[in-house]
């Protein structure tokens, strides 16, 4: 018999004033999968974390984490996961060392000492405990950030955009960090709008005005979107790019260097189409592998249309 | 570990509030050093029973008459004159630019008038813009006035038999014989300063944690409603503690009020008081959004409650309605506490019901607190 989920969630919605900002949306994470919830700014994915770990009540829907009711057992749920806020939300006026005891009280972990020590130690911040939180770079905020969440050993880890002003290097030892932590069995919901952090995800969801509109392996979305893409590259790409403009079977141009990208939903329109203007601007013709951002950026499209 | 209450969570939120409050300089000074500063200030500054004021004479015929009014006049310590010799003119303009209070005209026949044994007339012009200012210079007027004119006229005597024969009044000022404002104004001040920095530190308390963002992070933890008014309004409860300290030591001290009644009853009405204090800035701050809304709220308390509690004017002087109005305010109660406990040396059975009032306010604003406060960020 398998687990049951870390996340199972059924129509969530929630309106603020009048507005659904998170509409009829249905979620499963399995233990120890990292799920990517991606979409736009302003989609919904951070009323739909906090609806999840109970710091908002839904509207409407139903269902569990870790096994809790999501609507009635919001301290059980607050006990076991570890929620990393959007913004830096640690007390800035109190040194490194200071926040992690007060988070240890909170979660009654004893003896509380040990939990700091063994903390700052695993981040390399024993040297610097005295420093006020609110003296360090946007990375080490992160770094300190997630440090505290984990710090009681949470079964599930939602993390609200954690990547956000961090540079390439201290992103990419975070999310060893966090592989790592899955690896170890907890179950990791991450938002983004990094492409290459949604792919380093098992799964991804794409939700967008409040709605998910994908969902699966970065593959299976990739797939399910259809989309064909060609690339032009010569010397008049720019011509090329002001030709394709309004032309039929034609979705997205999106220059890449020297290069030119066109995507589309009805592959022989979309062949036809390039194949013209390849002629006509004397660039050469090959077609290519759909890429994550070419399906979100078709996802926003397609979702506002469906708005109006 | 409980669900409802842990001492660890508690003690936890404490620590935190403690260094916060410790690191930051500038209202941690200003705890400490508001209360002083005040007190000195109006403890020496506000007098309900002015003396000394300036006066203008209108005597147009200097004569020993209108002198000896005038010595025994500035003999009451009302009266000062700083222009003895004013024409009608310029009393007028020296009274309606507020730089005399009062001005005595006498009329041209006064000195005739007086030896011919008429009855003349006096009239002193007050500035009753502040009334306060006019009443006890005004009350002691006329006698002090006629005594004057008669002893002048060589008939003490017989002036101190008539008075004598007329009637005879005997005033008791009691609790307060020497009418001393330091005396109703310190006690009153230790009610004002201390609900002027409660209030206010407190309501900030979670409007601070929400427009820092760090509310979000600490509802995601488990910490309950109780554990975190608690956690945040014992650091100011210990605070007050020590600005009643201050403020006790300098009404002995610097303006020697009298401790009449029981020490520890005193300080349990301050206790109660204090409580009621830091639970309604609490409540303050679970209702406002922001920081601006809470001093705004702080602010909108305050003034209603200086002016109905009987600091400012006589409770009992009040209509009906603006005295049912006070009975709202923790500080009545509490003026009524520390007054009679100090300067009339009540026992507990006399501020019963004070002190009652003052534990239903601090029940009632802590559950009403609890129930306002938003587990969740809706």
């Amino acid at each position: 018999m398998t687990e049951a989920p870390a996340i199972e969630v059924h129509g969530l919605v929630k309106r603020f004033g009048g507005r659904a900002v998170v509409d009829d949306v249905s979620l499963s994470v399995a233990r120890g999968e990292i799920m990517g919830f991606l979409g736009p700014n302003g989609s919904g994915k951070t009323t739909t974390i906090r609806l999840m770990c109970g710091l908002l009540t839904p509207d409407a829907g139903q269902g569990r984490v870790l096994g809790h009711d999501i609507l009635t057992e919001g301290r059980a749920i607050k006990r076991e996961v570890g929620y990393m806020t959007q913004r830096f939300s640690f007390y800035e006026d109190l040194t490194i060392e200071e926040n992690l005891r007060f988070v240890a009280g909170l979660y009654g972990l004893k003896p509380a000492r040990d939990a700091v020590a063994r903390t700052l130690a695993d981040l390399g911040l024993t040297s610097r405990r005295g420093q006020l939180a609110g003296a360090l770079s946007g990375g080490w905020k992160q770094r300190l950030a997630l440090a505290a969440c984990i710090m009681h050993r949470p079964r599930l880890l939602m993390l609200d955009e954690p990547t956000a002003g961090v540079d390439p290097k201290a992103r990419r030892d975070f999310w060893d960090e966090i592989h790592q932590l899955a690896a170890g069995g907890l179950t990791v919901l991450v938002s983004t709008h990094y492409m290459d952090e949604a792919e380093r995800c098992h799964r991804i969801n794409y939700i967008s005005y409040g709605k998910l509109v994908a969902g699966g392996t970065v593959s299976e979305v990739v797939r399910d979107a259809g989309l064909t893409t060609f690339v032009l590259s010569g010397k008049d790409t720019a011509r090329a790019a002001e030709r394709f403009r309004g032309m039929a079977g034609v979705d997205q141009v999106a220059p890449f260097g020297n290069t030119l990208h066109v995507v589309g939903r009805d592959a022989v329109a979309l062949r036809r189409a390039a194949e013209t203007v390849a002629a006509e601007t004397g660039c050469t013709l090959s077609p290519s592998e759909t890429s994550l951002e070419d399906v979100f950026i078709q996802l926003m499209g397609t979702a506002r249309d469906n708005m109006r | 570990m409980t669900w409802v209450f842990s001492l660890t969570r508690l003690s936890a939120l404490l620590a935190k509030e403690l260094i916060q409050m410790r690191r930051d300089r500038i209202t941690f000074a200003m705890m400490l050093g508001v209360p002083l500063m005040q007190l000195m200030l109006f403890g020496f500054a506000i007098n309900a029973d002015p003396k000394s004021l300036p006066a203008a004479l209108v005597a147009p015929t200097q004569d020993r008459y209108s002198r000896a009014i005038v010595t025994a006049l500035e003999l009451t310590g009302y009266y000062r004159f700083t222009h003895p010799d004013a024409s009608a003119a310029e009393a007028k303009t020296l009274i309606a630019r507020g730089d005399v209070s009062f001005v005595v005209t006498l009329p041209s026949d006064f000195g005739r008038r007086v030896d011919r044994g008429d009855h003349p007339t006096l009239l002193i012009e007050a500035d009753a813009t502040d009334p306060s200012v006019a009443s006890g210079a005004i009350s002691t007027l006329s006698t002090v006035a006629a005594e004057a004119l008669l002893r002048e006229k060589g008939i003490e005597a017989q002036a101190r038999e008539s008075a004598a024969e007329a009637l005879e009044v005997v005033v008791h000022r009691r609790y307060n014989p020497e009418g001393v404002t330091q005396y109703n104004i310190v006690p009153g001040l230790l009610g004002v300063i201390l609900q002027m920095t409660m209030v206010m530190m407190t309501a900030m308390a979670l409007t601070r944690e929400l427009e820092r963002g760090t509310m979000e992070n600490l509802l995601s933890m488990p910490a309950t409603p109780l554990e975190i008014m608690l956690g945040k309004i014992l650091p100011y409860l210990g605070v007050g503690a020590v600005q009643v300290a201050v403020v006790l030591i300098a009404a002995k001290a610097i303006f020697g009020v009298p401790f009449l009644g029981p020490m520890p009853l005193l300080l349990g009405g301050v206790f109660i008081f204090v409580s009621s204090l830091v639970i309604l800035g609490y409540l303050f701050s679970t209702v406002a959004r922001t920081q601006m809304q809470a001093m705004q709220l702080t602010f909108f308390y305050f003034l209603p409650s200086l002016l109905l509690s009987g600091f400012m004017f006589p409770f009992r002087g009040m209509p009906g309605w603006a005295q049912a109005l006070g009975e709202l305010f923790p500080l009545t109660h509490f003026l009524r506490i520390v007054r009679a406990v100090m300067l009339k040396g009540a026992d507990m059975a006399a501020v019963a019901q004070p002190m009652a009032a003052l534990t239903l306010f601090a029940i009632g604003f802590a559950a009403f607190a609890l129930m306002r406060f938003r587990r969740t960020l809706d």
